[in-house]
């Protein structure tokens, strides 16, 4: 407390708000209350009689856009981004989780807030936890589970099955240093490649990535927007760094949030009086059709479907069928008015291929914002690109780069599958682009070979945030190169 | 054989449950359904001989009998030659992964008290891959009617020794005989803290409905071991306890006989449960069966009754029967659920939290 008084004297704070929070905190402790109190004091008077220090610094508040403040740490965010969602699809909100670090905050927050419509599940283990979230989507609420490193691997053949079932579900990585146990107390990006590709089978979902602890609210509404209305698992991408981290947020207004429709089938969705639990709509979603709805009764699971019907089948060209329809959807050719919508199950290989297609074109279908590039005056030679909550360290060594009179730009992915469609040009626009990230390059493979770019890795694994003086000073020799 | 009897056999209590706990909750049928009701469009494939048919169709009589909506029941399987069981049934289902129905089958009973949830399963997919979630399932007392086929075999994929096999068994996977020691699925389920439990034959179709019809009407998880014959890979497994001679069959409040009435059990000084003649110990000497006792050790001790290396006899009906505090429902009953203005005005709080400041 004495050293906190003579910083606060040192930066010029006013010392009321650290008192009246000392009134609150030890409010029944009058004691304890006014011995820190005291200890605060001397520190600030200490600094104010001390001759021996010359500097004195005011550090002005930083620019932010008007509105009410909180301090937010990310897995509150992402719990309140959860809530917030299901609340505006008026869905009951379901987490099924297992106690792992650093997500466990996750499991806490929304145990918490049971009298809003949330039910948690402390399961018996990691695979019990996204299942049972699978078996509430399946019922007609909001899935969600919340795992690190460890959880995601358990739980991939389960990742795997929601992708079958295209049901609604959202799965939250908050990731830690890897591989096995690693460090979980330590912050790392180390599982972009299991999120993208870490499910047997040709198996794409969507997936998102916060890039601040406030910002984790954002994104789990947009990870839940995405899940709902397009019938599909979303992996949604946190990091220590951001779960604990903790920063000034601006207070949502829920009324200015977009509206999320989960648009639940009924009988009307009967076709000459079949219900086909297959047929998609314009997104590429099938019907979301929940216990309890007479005359919609139909069986989904991990087997092959045949399109629109869903009986089982073992029929060779049904299965050649679907999986020309999975790839047909990625090609924006139209789905056969007729083809195949029942969910039966199907070994027919035209039905796989075509059914790869449509869930690859149903993720690709998800609308995803242009890339914005931050080029202050348009004439840098060298691109920074990232994602997630590398945002932090880079916009700040970028800050610096420019101090020093360098040029740089960055860009900031959010939407990692599918990617911006604007990516590639972004990309080819630059002469250098380094792909800063907490691994040994995972988002730099993607883009090399989705976009055929010449990117370099900017890595780091210590478990730690990127040092943005350090990378500031690579950024500045690389920027010299390129003037050389 | 010279056994000591305890003093006399207790006496049972009166039902625990009036009625049909199990599917409060759950609405009715509008109009009366029947079997055929419950039959999808899909061709039944399992191989000729199967077990699994007799199941199939007791289940569907049993369901149509239960008189619910069949909008409102749900079957989840795993995966094995059992879990194909919800393609052919005219219900809301989900053919899962193996070892796993349990998973889901929790998060839909939670998620919702109107439904009426049933988990079909086999041994290798509930006791072996699939043991943590049966076992968890059972220790919270979740709303699943839970039905165990076990033939004592993998038979999806042709024949490998299962958690039930016998020890010694030989298959292409255990060519010299497996040296594995096998679970028994009542002893399991009564050592987990299962309320309801109970076991049945494949072929018997009259006892196998009474005891799937007293596991729908338990509300808490009810496991039921079906004796399930596979006449591929495992055929006549259950063969030597099929005649009336081998069963015991359990009937809450009445004498455990054994052997047509010539046999029952008895209570040895020690404790133990042993079989002695009536003709010799007297009627009144043999244990009657109480479902409904609180302590398992008796119900325990009746699933020691069978003769799992050889199996020459076993003890069908229901084990235990007992109330419970029920998962879903206590869970369920700490969830407030605000609708439209109210939980968006509630959550605008609770997004400002307590220590906000302006910024112009």
């Amino acid at each position: 407390m004495l050293a906190l008084g003579l910083i606060s004297w040192l930066f010029s704070r006013a010392p009321e708000r650290t008192l009246d929070y000392l009134d609150r905190k030890f409010a029944s402790k009058p004691t304890i209350r006014d011995a820190n109190a005291a200890a605060f004091r001397a520190g600030y008077a200490l600094g104010e009689t001390l001759e021996g220090v010359a500097v004195r610094y005011e550090v002005p508040p930083a620019p932010a856009k008007p509105g009410t403040y909180r301090q937010i740490s990310g897995n509150k965010a992402l719990a309140l981004g959860l809530m917030a969602a299901a609340a505006k699809a008026d869905l009951d909100l379901f987490l099924g989780a297992y106690p792992i670090t650093p997500a466990t905050d996750i499991l806490n927050e929304l145990s918490a807030v049971k009298d809003q419509g949330v039910m948690t599940f402390q399961a018996e283990d990691e695979i019990a936890a996204i299942g049972a979230a699978i078996g509430a989507s399946y019922a007609g609420q909001l899935g969600v589970t919340s795992t690190s490193g460890p959880g995601m691997s358990l739980k991939a053949e389960m990742i795997g099955l929601a992708v079958m079932l295209e049901l609604p579900l959202v799965i939250v990585d908050v990731q830690r240093a890897g591989p096995s146990t690693g460090m979980p107390t330590r912050t790392e990006q180390s599982d972009l490649n299991l999120a993208l590709h870490g499910r047997h089978g040709e198996a794409p979902l969507p997936v998102i990535a916060a890039s601040s602890p406030g910002d984790c609210f954002h994104a789990a509404y947009e990870a839940a927007r995405i899940a709902v209305e397009h019938r599909t698992p979303v992996i949604l991408l946190s990091d220590g760094y951001l779960g604990n981290g903790a920063e000034p947020w601006l207070v949502p207004d829920l009324a200015t949030l977009p509206a999320i429709e989960p648009t639940f089938a009924t009988a009307s969705d009967l076709v000459n009086g079949t219900f086909l639990p297959y047929r998609r709509d314009a997104k590429g979603a099938r019907p979301w059709a929940i216990p309890g709805t007479a005359g919609l009764e139909h069986r989904i699971g991990g087997l092959e479907k045949a399109d629109l019907t869903g009986a089982v089948s073992n029929d060779p060209d049904n299965h050649e069928r679907m999986i020309a329809l999975r790839q047909a959807k990625v090609d924006a050719v139209a789905v056969p008015e007729k083809a195949d919508l029942t969910g039966a199950v199907s070994n027919d290989p035209d039905n796989h291929e075509r059914m790869i297609a449509l869930r690859q074109a149903k993720v690709d279908a998800v609308a995803v914002p242009d890339l914005v590039v931050k080029d202050p005056d348009a004439d840098a030679d060298v691109l920074v690109v990232g994602w997630g909550s590398t945002w932090g360290p880079i916009d700040a060594a970028a800050r610096r780069v420019r101090a020093a009179g360098g040029k740089v730009a960055t860009a900031h992915l959010t939407h990692l599958n599918p990617l911006p469609a604007n990516t590639g040009e972004v990309l080819r626009r630059y002469r250098r682009v380094i792909v800063a990230e907490m691994n040994t390059g995972q988002l730099l493979t993607v883009l090399r070979a989705r976009y055929l770019v010449d990117a370099q890795p900017y890595t780091w694994v210590k478990g730690q945030p990127i040092s943005p003086s350090r990378f500031s000073a690579h950024l500045l020799t690389v920027i010299a190169e390129e003037a050389s | 054989m010279s056994i000591e009897l305890d003093a006399a056999a207790p006496v049972p209590a009166a039902e625990p449950t009036a009625g049909r706990e199990g599917l409060r909750g759950v609405p009715l049928a509008l109009n009366a359904l029947s079997k055929k009701d419950f039959a999808s469009s899909q061709e039944v494939r399992w191989c000729p001989g199967c077990g699994d048919y007799a199941i199939l169709a007791t289940v569907q009589g049993v369901l149509a009998d239960l008189g619910i909506a069949r909008e409102n029941t749900v079957i989840v399987s795993g995966i094995g030659c059992s879990s194909r069981f919800p393609y052919y049934m005219d219900v809301y289902g989900i053919h899962s992964l193996h070892g796993r129905a349990p998973t889901l089958a929790t998060g839909i009973a939670l998620a919702r008290e109107d439904l009426s949830v049933w988990i079909v399963t086999g041994d290798g997919d509930a006791l072996s891959i699939g043991g943590n979630h049966l076992i968890h399932a059972l220790r919270r007392n979740v709303n699943l009617n839970i039905l165990l086929f076990n033939n004592r075999i993998y038979g999806l994929t042709k024949g490998q020794p299962s958690p039930t096999s016998e020890r010694g068994k030989v298959t292409k996977a255990s060519p010299v005989g497996s040296v594995d020691a096998p679970f028994d699925p009542v002893a399991l389920a009564l050592g987990a803290g299962a309320t309801f439990v109970g076991r049945a034959l494949d072929s018997d179709r009259a006892g196998l409905a009474e005891v799937l019809g007293a596991a729908a009407a338990h509300r808490g998880a009810s496991v039921v071991e079906i004796y399930q014959n596979c006449p591929i890979f495992n055929d006549g497994a259950y063969d030597a306890v099929r005649g009336p001679e081998a069963l015991v069959r359990l009937q809450h409040g009445a004498p455990v006989l054994v052997g047509g009435g010539e046999f029952g059990v008895v209570r040895e000084a020690s404790g133990k449960l042993a079989l002695a003649s009536v003709a010799e110990v007297g009627i009144e000497r043999v244990l009657v069966h109480d479902a409904h006792d609180p302590d398992p050790s008796t119900a325990f001790a009746l699933a020691q009754l069978i003769d799992s290396s050889g199996l020459t006899r076993a003890p069908i009906g229901i084990f235990r029967s007992v109330d419970a505090p029920v998962f879903d429902d206590d869970a369920r009953a700490q969830v407030r659920r605000p609708r439209g203005e109210e939980r968006l005005a509630t959550l605008q709080a609770h997004l400002h939290g307590k220590d906000v400041w302006q910024v112009a």
